[in-house]
């Protein structure tokens, strides 16, 4: 440093190199944990999760802010209203950003990008997204604002997972965005007390023959 | 007394450790290293401290499950009123608020604010750690990482006002240039735009040089009250506005495009410090810089720029360490690293030396009398924003 009084002065650390750290040069002592949990999925979500396993999309509407929510939810975070009414909505959307991503969650690289995106659902009120994937197109090709409809898995293979969905992929757009916007209309369904979260997670524990 | 009705209060002493990939310290060691730093620079002893805040962010990065527990003894804790702040990221500059709050109360008559993150023991990489941040069920599933949120927000911010890569990169320039002069930087170097826009693509519209590093490290303030502050040192530096926000956890249900959580923080810190027009009464500020595009975003949500003008700014060296209003001077995560929490508090130390002249050979221009420190974080929710003055 050309300056001796430029601040911190006082510098305490000693780095270490990756070849020190794992070559043995210093002690170290490794440890893992297989820690297990299991998660009850809740009133809205449960209702959410049972909408997945059956191939429906479901949101509920808040009549107090007007708002037609995804996920579902038991209330109203802004007006402080309980909500008991869900919506089945399309299952198609807009892609509101996305991203082209070449490292898997623990920093390992890959060559085909994964294609996450925040996707706008139509039927939702306006912002309302969720997380998933983009499938079945050239990421060249991807970009913000296009029109995307949910690809399930097979009936029989779904469990009450958002990987029920396998991904969303491009729908044609072939009247521009008038098409989408005419049919993306909520249908009600039932409010939570209709859904009973016992058969899902019932049958996601067969599945996945977890009980004991 | 301040506006509040509350007692003001002053950070008296600064100290930090280096900023390193891996550090032989454990976390403790770390901490000690950076109070006793803070103590030696206000000529303090640990029986001059009152009470205690420490700050570090989740606790899978270290591997101890209560870290601030675990902490109290590097911190100085021992026997005395110890707390733990924690907003994810948003903690480093939190934790000032926090330790403020002890002060200004009446309460205590000093506090040493202390945060330490050892990101390097977490195998096989430290990204891992940041799956479980993702909701359990809606989320995780689909396996995301830290990186898709960054990307995510930046695409969105980019199309919203018709930014490009290029007028990003330059916030990776300037901040690795300014960490060159900084003693405990672990990225400081000379680049170019084209270096960022060339170096590995890892999720596009993020490069390589686009994301601050994992890091060790520790970094402490002093704060002391009105009256108390004055016999400690003749160059208090006043902590006049704190304020932070969350946002809600249904984070892709947000405007991405602008961090409204933030202008939020902010706001609630210039109407603390009786600043009304942030634009020219803010001499230098440090907004967090985990990623290029979060310092300009930052910027935006400050009220420092207009919405999708920060980028500009960047262009017209106007955030250089000589220009109108200097931006991460430090060298920000980018440049000094990013040990998480005492990441954010490295910004709060930064501006004690510059408001105090100290800041030698970073030393901005003009005589800088009052600055602003962010942090962000949590779910990509939270804002934290400290005003300071000399």
């Amino acid at each position: 440093m050309s300056d001796p009084k430029t601040p911190p002065t006082k510098l305490a650390g000693t780095p270490l190199s990756s070849a020190q750290f794992k070559g043995g040069e210093i002690i170290t002592w490794d440890d893992r944990y297989t820690v297990e949990y299991d998660w009850d999925s809740g009133v809205a979500i449960a209702a959410y999760l049972d909408g997945l396993k059956n191939g429906k999309l479901l949101a509920s509407y808040s009549p107090s802010s007007d708002r037609t929510v995804v996920p579902p939810r038991t209330f109203d975070e802004l007006t402080w209203k309980e909500i008991d009414d869900l919506r089945c909505l399309p299952g198609t959307g807009r892609v509101n950003t996305f991203s082209l991503c070449y490292v898997n969650w623990d920093a390992s690289r890959r060559d085909d990008p994964l294609i996450p995106a925040v996707i706008e659902l139509d039927g939702a009120s306006d912002g309302m997204g969720i997380l998933h994937m983009l499938g079945g197109v050239d990421p060249e090709a991807v970009h913000i604002g296009m029109a995307v409809e949910a690809v399930w898995k097979a009936e029989t293979e779904r469990q009450g997972a958002i990987t029920d969905i396998l991904h969303f992929r491009p729908v044609a757009e072939p009247g521009g965005s008038g098409d989408l916007d005419a049919a993306a209309t909520s249908s009600p369904t039932a409010g939570f007390s209709d859904v009973d979260p016992g058969a899902t997670k019932s049958d996601t524990d067969g599945t996945q023959g977890e009980d004991s | 007394m301040s506006k509040t009705g509350l007692r003001r209060v002053a950070a008296v002493g600064a100290g930090m450790t280096k900023f390193m990939r891996r550090a032989l310290e454990t976390p403790n060691e770390l901490a000690y290293g950076a109070t006793s730093a803070a103590l030696e620079s206000a000529e303090m002893t640990r029986q001059d401290i009152e009470s205690v805040v420490i700050g570090t962010a989740p606790d899978a990065f270290d591997g101890i499950h209560m870290n601030g527990e675990y902490l109290t003894d590097g911190a100085g804790g021992l026997g005395l009123p110890t707390l733990r702040g924690y907003v994810g990221g948003g903690t480093g500059v939190f934790s000032v608020i926090q330790g403020w709050y002890m002060i200004a109360s009446g309460v205590f008559d000093t506090c040493m604010v202390m945060c330490e993150e050892k990101m390097s023991p977490c195998q096989p990489h430290p990204q891992g750690a940041f799956v479980t941040i993702f909701d359990h069920t809606t989320e995780r599933p689909l396996q995301p990482n830290l990186l898709w949120i960054f990307a995510l927000e930046m695409n969105r911010y980019m199309s919203a006002y018709g930014i490009n890569k290029r007028d990003i990169a330059r916030v990776a320039v300037k901040n690795k240039h300014n960490a060159l002069d900084h003693p405990a930087a672990q990225l400081g170097a000379e680049i170019t735009v084209d270096d960022v826009l060339e170096s590995e693509m890892m999720a596009w519209p993020v490069n390589r040089l686009d994301v601050s590093p994992t890091s060790d490290g520790a970094a402490a303030i002093i704060l002391a009250a009105e009256g108390t502050a004055e016999r400690i040192t003749d160059k208090p530096v006043w902590i006049d506005g704190v304020g932070w926000a969350l946002d809600t956890a249904y984070w892709a249900t947000r405007d991405l495009a602008y961090p409204r959580y933030v202008e939020t923080a902010a706001r609630r810190a210039y109407d603390m410090a009786g600043i009304k027009e942030p634009r020219k009464e803010i001499n230098i500020v440090e907004p967090y810089d985990p990623f290029t595009y979060k310092e300009l975003h930052h910027l935006e949500g400050l009220l420092l720029a207009d919405k999708g003008g920060a980028p500009q700014l960047a262009a017209d060296g106007v955030l250089d360490r000589d220009g109108d209003m200097p931006s991460c001077p430090s060298g920000g995560l980018l440049g000094v690293g990013n040990p998480i929490a005492a990441a954010g508090l490295m910004k709060i130390c930064e501006l004690f030396w510059q408001l105090r002249e100290e800041a030698g050979a970073r030393q901005v221009p003009g005589q800088p009398k009052t600055g602003l420190a962010q942090a962000w974080g949590d779910l990509m929710q939270v804002g934290t924003v400290v005003v300071m003055r000399r």
